[in-house]
Parts: structure tokens; C-alpha cells; sequence
């Protein structure tokens, strides 16, 4: 068994290098896209290889999912099936760039072999404290416990980076553009799979404090039902205002923040929860990531979404079908 | 191994046969109508049969619900992307391939 799994291994990074390559060469910047949303899933197969499911279930839902709509949003505001432009290097500098490229690559390898033969790091203590953590889930103890300063600071800077985004994008306080589509499949399907959207993204942050899930991929699974609401012209999420964005974008690290803030106001260290109350603190602070992360995600597409100028699908002229 | 595993096996095997087989329809048929068609085998038969194969391994009946759950929404969004990408390149103007 194990034989078969090393052939799958072997055949998925030479998949991955393949696509990787194929990626960097192709001429047609549409084609380049669907080829990297490939390698992404190529590569959440790979993650659940390593063993780590939860960077899996990211890498699916953001890496080949939403990365994926915004690339092909930016596909489309560019001219129509743009290509790459000719590169005007010499043979000097490609061999450079080539050999360059080779050596970090052995290097990596290298570093990657050395580490193999040592222990786990951190996990044993990990493993020993997780009773006190809260949650059952060692990931989720890690990230929203034991190292929460650094989540804290990673969700404001999120946070800052889409407002940024957002102020460049849509401009002053000016709601944002709505293109309501007239498609009748594309709107059921939007309206049907919405709330199932929204049931996966609960059982994604409940499931998180025992099993892979957790705020993240909650968020990133809320956002899809959001950007695909937009797809199908439902205009409410276009209507807010860019001060109701905002709001909703910081909302996660309000509430990091204020959990944070109220501990060392009840006498405890930064970030140090009560022993008893370290469940409900995580599960609400959760929940608020999973709101911030999911309206950050959609709002980041439907603001960067171009103009559809298109109705529904004309019907075919008689005759032509046959 | 047990009948229920003989019959999954069976059942993961068929299914990887309709996916191979939508695999070469995708590389090998003409025009993007005859590919979606070729797709649908691969989303409906293959991830169905796979489905089935692996609900008899699956542990609790909650997994096994979760799995069909996933088999009916990869059914639903497919038939919906195949009719979106269908009408998107009718709009663009392709026509269906004649044989010449």
C-alpha cells in the first residue's frame, strides 16, 4: 500500500511541476489562469499528503477558488485574451537567470533533506498543553491560543490591506457598481446553493475545534456563496456603501482586539484567557473572523469584478441547432 | 476482505473508469459542446460510482449522508457551469461541429 501511495506522491509533484511550467510558458493569459487554478486543487492534494488538512481546505477554498475569480476578473478588465508580450533577454542573462534559478532549487532540496531526519519541533508540548487550550484541535489551539498575538496582527493586516484595496478600487463613498444578469439557471442556482453556502461555513467553524476547519476556511467558504450571489446579479452585497464595508472588514479584529484587551482588564496577561472560558472566548473570536474573513474575500472580488454589459443567452435561431 | 469491501472496490474501479473515460472525451472530441457532453460522464457516473464506493467504507452514517451531499452539489453546479459555458460560447459564436 505504501508502494502505491509513493507512486501517487511522485506522479503529484510531477504534476505539479508540470503544471507550474506549463503556467510561466503559456502565451495566453485566459489559459494561464485555468492552469493555475489546476495547480492550485493539484496542490491542496498535495497538502493533504503532508498531513496538514486544514491548509488543504485554504488552499482549495482561496488559493484555487477565490485567487482563481480574481485572476480571471483581472483577465477580463485586461483586453480580451491578451498575450504575453516576447521577453527581450540576452543569452547572458538567461543563462544567469537559469543557473540562478537551479541553484536555489538544489539549495531548497538540500535544506528539505537535512530536515527530515529530526524530531517534530514543537508538537509534543503542544500535545501536553492542549487540555488547557480550550479546544481540541491542535491547530486551532496554536493558532487562536498558544500563538494568537500573531493571528491578532495577521487579521489587521488583512484588514488594512483590503481597505487599501477597497479605496483604490471603488473611490469615495460611492456605492458599488451593480450589473444585475437576467440568467434564470445561474440565479436558482445562486439562490439554492447560498444558504448551503452558509451551513458549510457553521459546520466548517464548529468543526474546527476538534477537526481540520476552522475561521478561515469558514470564511473563505461564505465569501464563494457571496461572490457567486453577485455572479447571478443579486445586488443587495453591491448596494452597501464602502462605510458598511468597512465596518464589516475590521469587525474581526474589533472583536480580537476587545477579547484581548478585556483579559488584561480582568488582570491577566495579554491574550491570556481564563482557564474556564478559553472555549466560548476562541469560538466567539472565531466566529467574527469568519464574518470579516468571508466579507473580505467577496468584497474583494465584487469590487474588482469588470462590467458585464451581457443579458441572458439569446436563443438559438431555427433551424440553426439541428 | 468482506463482500462490502469487494463491492466498494468494484465500485471505486467503475468510477475511475468513467473518469478516465470523460478525461479522453475532454482531450479528444472536436468542439466545446461534444467536450461538455463528455464531461458530464465523468462529474455524474464516475463521482457518483466513487461516491457509492466509498459510503460503504465510510464510518458513521453522518459521513456517508455528507458524502452524497457532496455528489448532488458537484451534480448541481456542473449542470449549471456546463450550460453556462455552453451559452457563453454560443453567444461567441461557435458552432457545433458538422461532421465535414
Amino acid at each position: 500500500m505504501t508502494h502505491l501511495l509513493s507512486v501517487f506522491d511522485v506522479l503529484l509533484a510531477a504534476g505539479l511541476l508540470g503544471l507550474a511550467w506549463l503556467v510561466m510558458a503559456s502565451r495566453d493569459l485566459f489559459r494561464a489562469v485555468v492552469l493555475f487554478i489546476g495547480f492550485g486543487l493539484l496542490l491542496s492534494l498535495a497538502w493533504v499528503r503532508l498531513g496538514a488538512a486544514d491548509i488543504a481546505l485554504a488552499e482549495a477554498a482561496i488559493g484555487a477558488g477565490l485567487t482563481g475569480v480574481l485572476l480571471l476578473n483581472t483577465t477580463a478588465c485586461l483586453r480580451r485574451r491578451e498575450t504575453v508580450p516576447e521577453a527581450h533577454l540576452s543569452t547572458f542573462a538567461r543563462f544567469l537567470t537559469g543557473s540562478l534559478c537551479v541553484a536555489g532549487g538544489c539549495a531548497i532540496a538540500l535544506i528539505v533533506a537535512d530536515l527530515a531526519g529530526q524530531e517534530g519541533g514543537l508538537a509534543g508540548q503542544v500535545q501536553a498543553r492542549l487540555a488547557a487550550s480550550g479546544v481540541s484541535s491542535p491547530v486551532t489551539a496554536v493558532l487562536l491560543n498558544f500563538r494568537g498575538y500573531d493571528t491578532l496582527l495577521e487579521i489587521g493586516v488583512l484588514a488594512l490591506a483590503v481597505i487599501g484595496l477597497a479605496s483604490l478600487l471603488a473611490g469615495d463613498l460611492k456605492p458599488l457598481p451593480a450589473e444585475p444578469v437576467d440568467d434564470p439557471v445561474l440565479s436558482a442556482l445562486a439562490r439554492r446553493l447560498f444558504p448551503v453556502a452558509i451551513l458549510v461555513a457553521g459546520h466548517l467553524l464548529w468543526s474546527g475545534t476538534h477537526a481540520p476547519g476552522g475561521a478561515f476556511q469558514a470564511g473563505a467558504v461564505l465569501g464563494s456563496g457571496g461572490v457567486l450571489l453577485h455572479l447571478a446579479g443579486f445586488t443587495a452585497f453591491s448596494r452597501l456603501r464602502i462605510r458598511g464595508l468597512r465596518a464589516l472588514f475590521v469587525l474581526g479584529f474589533c472583536v480580537f482586539l476587545a477579547v484581548a484587551g478585556g483579559v488584561v482588564i480582568a488582570g491577566n496577561r495579554l491574550l491570556e484567557y481564563p482557564p474556564g472560558l478559553a472555549r466560548e472566548l476562541i469560538v466567539l473570536i472565531e466566529s467574527a473572523l469568519m464574518v470579516s474573513v468571508g466579507f473580505m474575500l467577496a468584497g474583494l472580488i465584487i469590487i474588482s469584478s469588470p462590467p458585464r454589459p451581457r443579458d441572458h443567452f439569446p436563443l438559438p435561431r431555427r433551424g440553426e441547432m439541428s | 476482505m468482506s463482500w462490502s469491501e469487494w463491492i466498494s472496490t468494484l465500485l471505486l474501479l467503475s468510477g475511475g473508469f468513467f473518469f478516465v473515460a470523460g478525461t479522453v472525451g475532454l482531450l479528444r472530441f472536436p468542439d466545446v459542446y461534444t467536450r461538455l457532453h463528455a464531461l458530464t460522464k465523468a462529474d455524474n457516473l464516475g463521482l457518483g460510482l466513487t461516491t457509492a464506493g466509498l459510503i460503504l467504507q465510510a464510518e458513521t452514517p453522518p459521513a456517508a449522508l455528507k458524502l452524497a451531499l457532496i455528489w448532488v452539489l458537484v451534480i448541481v453546479t456542473g449542470a449549471a457551469a456546463s450550460y453556462l459555458i455552453a451559452g457563453s460560447a454560443r453567444t461567441a459564436g461557435l458552432r457545433p461541429w458538422r461532421r465535414p
